[in-house]
């Protein structure tokens, strides 16, 4: 193809996992495409997902949306991806690989990223039907399928996957077992102590554990699909046997090739993730280094960069081995292992604490001269955990009693650990993206002040999530160095920040802006404080926005109740809650239009907007729409705008609820509701989701069994996913959790932040909102809800408040002392609809009128 | 030397305290203010949007001056002088105003600059 450059390789990549997937990222980035001709062989019919969260499929996340790929990815590259054909065969003397469809495909170099399969160990019985593996999303739907018929189900293994798929048979509504070999669950990342307390919390959670059990044979079952006899004598009746009992290396085409293997399996490399053919890689589960396999998928990133590293040429550090340390929540138990954690140096010594009444269980491990921190186990509360981790990887000395590390503090004393400040520039903070602390340091001067614009300049805890603590402390101590005040106030009227004015309204129940100023702030006020102000006035009280003493606060958007366009005229929508709207009503928005000769457009939440509204015009056209039965839509407020809905189970055949219907609960029960930034809302009635409620600050999707609440989400500029935030719930439920939610929003959020931007910025993230929201964790949960309740009862629509006040319709005039019009006020037609003259048409027109 | 031309416009409680009218002043778009009590005249065209919109912007003050904020743009214009504190190149014209007999009246042929 380049005739100008010399010949592209060509590069062959076997495996289309998390790690494979990421290479080719890693890859792109450092451009080898201009390099390398790629092609990329998936044995699975999807694309890279996430299996790190595999279990949420089972609460209601789409398959697609745990892929890694975005849309487009590998048509945009030129990177020909390859999928479900299984590469079976490596014939180094040709330099090819040969698939099992018949592919061959030749390779100047070939990455093998073939990942690690599910150990089952060979107990006569466990190729039975329903006996099954934890791995794949095809996996995944072959447990939902068996559990369907299902009452009782077992894993066997207890460490962390074992846990995951637990919580899965759990999710699926299951009496649960957990069966593992060794007289501790997570035997390999938590000391006994910690074990014992992993356990007692999971049987809480009502999951049965069996400790020290070594299953001899699966048969027929008393009462159930299977048996399973354990040495000793034990049995176990269950529906389902999940195994998921560690991984193994999957090497057999490197077996088949001649590539030497470790003793145990595993594709032995070297620091460059080279194999024994210096024109093969292998990276991720498939790999030996060090005669260890990394069963983690930050040390198999490691690996990607430093192969591609090495393909390209370029001085890396190469791969030299990776922490195991973990830090996960498993059923919603905090447990994290930090280095030796078991304590199997040589004369390490050990610390431990156990709080029976909360269940946490923390212990630490320090070397014989107590100089060096070595490990650490975290139970019930991993809250040290990123600290933790920073010491034993920058081998920083603890304090002269360590125990205090994880001794919990007297309220009032000064925060535990040594600080972030005692951290090396070097230190890695995250390690899914491999930032160091230096970096984000870099980025903090560089600008990025808050967590969201960090996460999107560095992607630091955008992976697994693990280290946002920590680079929160980062980023505190960073902007303190800098001498950077973090000022919050909203303008110089105010010191304060929106949310602390927020509650200086609420508590101290102040009704006005006047009294706000005089009690808090100095001058008269701003564009910035004003709105504010009236906003959080009306959030609270819900007063008429145009009363006297709040008229003068709002935008000019607010105050003629309709939206501001460039030339000074307004554009009116009125509301159509959930988009359905009777052909009569349609009919008077048709007249009114064409009547006042207006520019008529259909928006994106299915509403109808008219354009080239003069200011005097307003109380007529709404006087017409009010009369017709509308109410204002409030698509000029900092407020819900309008609840998206496809037609649901009423009309389409795959709809499972009433989507249209909720949408209009959901838009009549939260109307008018004035909030830090505009909100938008969407109702689908099943998972295809036409209804997009997935873009929206709250989105409703509905299941067979309830419907599926997200939250978060945001179209527009920048684009968020939402996060899914509860399933299942039935309407009542599905009503309280969004009060909460929003009223905890409008308390906390700052000033014209939507959604999306605040969870980025919320400490604790989505866990912590999910505390407080669904397990009411700060208390708040009947206050946010009677909160609510006071705004839904004082709903008006202020468009009907307005039309009976002739006082407040003196205003609706261009000019206080005459009836003429804004003569700049100029239209010209374009597709049969007026517009906006530009200026050099009014030149022109004045010029005709002149001579006319 | 301008022979001050006083012309009536409304009433004083015409306008809301606080707020702003447009007016129609010799064929001239003026936007009138009150605040505490107190009258302010600037052109209604915004020379950002174009349009004439001033009156219909939020009031307040920027270090202690006096300001409305186009609501189209946003950029602050002085109601006493009229400059606009983004941008020192671009200003409105202000106008003198005064009260008499609760009558509001705006001097057209003389600026507040060429007054004062």
């Amino acid at each position: 193809m380049s005739s100008d450059r010399k010949q592209k390789q060509k590069l062959v990549v076997v495996g289309n996992g998390m790690v494979g997937h990421r290479f080719v990222e890693q890859l792109v980035q450092a451009d080898g495409l201009n390099q390398f001709d790629v092609v990329v062989f998936g044995e699975e019919s999807r694309p890279a997902y996430d299996r790190v969260h595999l279990s949420s499929w089972f609460t209601g996340t789409a398959a697609e949306e745990l892929s890694l790929v975005p849309e487009g990815f590998y048509e945009q590259a030129g990177v020909a991806l390859i999928l479900s054909d299984k590469v079976c065969r490596v014939d180094r003397e040709l330099c090819e690989v040969v698939s099992e469809s018949g592919r061959k495909v030749s390779y100047d170099k070939l990455v093998l990223a073939t990942g690690s399969y599910p150990f089952v160990p060979p107990v006569p019985g466990h190729d039975r039907d329903g006996c099954l593996v934890y791995r794949t999303i095809d996996d995944l739907e072959a447990i939902a399928e068996t559990a369907r018929t299902a009452k009782v189900g077992a894993v066997v293994g207890g460490g962390l996957l074992g846990l995951e798929a637990a919580k899965a048979l759990k999710d699926l509504g299951l009496e649960t077992h957990v069966v593992e070999f060794a007289p501790r669950l997570m035997a390999v990342q938590v000391d006994e102590g910690g074990g014992q307390m992993l356990r007692r919390k999971i049987e809480n959670l009502g999951v049965t554990i069996h400790t020290s059990k070594n299953t001899q044979l699966i048969t027929d079952g008393e009462g159930a699909v299977h048996q399973m006899q354990f040495a000793g004598g034990d049995v176990l009746n269950t529906d389902l046997v999940l195994f998921s009992a560690g991984i193994r290396p999957r090497d057999e085409l490197a077996r088949d090739c001649g590539l030497e293997l470790g003793e145990r399996g595993g594709i032995v490399i070297n620091d460059h993730c080279l194999t024994s053919d210096n024109t093969i890689y292998a990276i991720g589960e498939c790999a030996l280094w060090g005669g260890k396999i990394f069963g983690l998928v930050a040390p198999g990133y490691q690996m990607g960069q430093a192969a591609v590293d090495h393909l390209l040429g370029e001085q890396g550090a190469g791969f030299t081995g990776a922490d195991m340390s973990t830090k996960l929540k498993l059923m919603g138990v905090d447990v994290a292992s930090v280095g030796d954690a078991q304590g199997r140096t040589p004369g390490a010594l050990s610390y431990h604490f156990i709080d029976e009444e909360k269940e946490v269980y923390k212990s630490l491990v320090v070397s014989k001269n107590k100089k060096k921190v070595l490990g650490a186990v975290l139970v019930g509360d991993a809250e040290e955990y990123g600290s933790l981790l920073q010491i034993v990887l920058n081998d920083i000395k603890p304090p002269a009693s360590p125990a205090e590390l994880i001794l919990p503090q007297a309220s009032g004393n000064v925060p535990k650990g040594l600080g972030v400040a005692a951290l090396p520039e070097t230190a890695q903070i995250c390690s899914c993206f491999n930032v160091s602390k230096g970096e984000l340091s870099s980025a903090v001067a560089g600008g990025c002040q808050d967590m969201a614009s960090l996460k999107e300049a560095t992607s630091v805890a955008t992976g697994c999530g693990g280290c946002a603590a920590m680079v929160k402390q980062v980023l505190d101590h960073e902007l303190e160095q800098l001498g950077v005040e973090v000022k919050r106030d909203i303008c110089e009227h105010f010191s304060y920040s929106r949310q602390e004015l927020y509650s200086l309204v609420r508590v101290g129940e102040i009704k006005s802006f006047n009294d706000m100023l005089e009690q808090y702030g100095t001058g008269k006020g701003c564009d910035i404080c004003k709105p504010t102000i009236g906003s959080i006035l009306a959030s609270c009280w819900n007063e008429y926005v145009l009363k006297n003493e709040h008229a003068a606060l709002q935008d000019t958007n607010d105050y003629f109740l309709a939206n501001m366009q460039k030339d000074g005229t307004y554009s009116v929508v009125p509301r159509v809650p959930g988009g359905e709207i009777t052909p009569e009503k349609l009919i008077v928005i048709g007249e009114v239009a064409r009547d006042y000769n207006l520019y008529t457009k259909i928006t994106g939440g299915q509403r109808i907007d008219l354009f080239g509204v003069q200011v005097h015009q307003l109380p007529e056209v709404w006087k017409r729409l009010v009369d017709a039965g509308f109410e204002t839509g409030h698509a000029y407020g900092k407020s819900l705008r309008t609840v998206k809905s496809c037609v649901g189970q009423t009309w389409c055949r795959y709809g499972v609820l009433d989507s249209a219907g909720m949408a209009i609960r959901l838009e009549e029960r939260y109307r008018g509701l004035r909030s830090p930034h505009k909100l938008k809302m969407a109702v689908s009635g099943c998972t295809r989701e036409c209804a997009e409620a997935q873009s929206k600050d709250v989105g409703v999707i509905a299941t067979e069994k309830g419907w599926n609440l997200y939250v978060c989400g945001n179209g527009g500029m920048k684009p968020r996913h939402a996060d899914l935030f509860a399933t299942e719930l039935n309407d009542e439920q599905l009503f309280q959790t969004i009060d909460r939610f929003l009223m905890f929003y409008l308390r906390t959020a700052d000033r014209l932040q939507r959604t999306s931007v605040w969870l980025e910025n919320l400490e604790g993230g989505l866990d912590y909102l999910k505390e407080v929201i669904l397990e009411d964790s700060l208390g708040l949960g009947d206050q946010l809800e009677a909160e609510m309740a006071a705004n839904v009862d004082s709903y008006q629509c202020e468009w009907k408040t307005t039309l009976d006040n002739p006082e407040k319709l003196k205003r609706f005039r261009h000019f206080v002392n005459s009836d003429k019009t804004d003569t700049n006020v100029v239209f010209v037609k374009e597709r049969k609809q007026i517009r906006p003259a530009r200026a050099e048409e009014k030149n022109d027109q004045s010029i005709i009128a002149k001579t006319a | 030397m301008n022979i001050m031309e006083w012309i009536t416009v409304c009433r004083s409680d015409d306008i809301v305290e606080s707020l702003g009218v447009g007016a129609l002043v010799a064929g001239r778009q003026v936007a009138v203010f009150k605040v505490e009590g107190k009258f302010y005249a600037i052109d209604n065209f915004d020379p950002f949007s174009r349009a004439n919109v001033l009156s219909r912007g939020l009031v307040g003050d920027l270090k202690g001056e006096l300001v409305v904020a186009s609501p189209i743009y946003k950029q602050h214009f002085s109601l006493k002088t009229g400059h606009c504190l983004e941008d020192e190149s671009v200003s409105v014209t202000a106008y003198a105003v005064r009260v008499q007999g609760g009558l509001v009246q705006v001097a057209l042929n003389s600026s507040v600059e060429q007054a004062a």
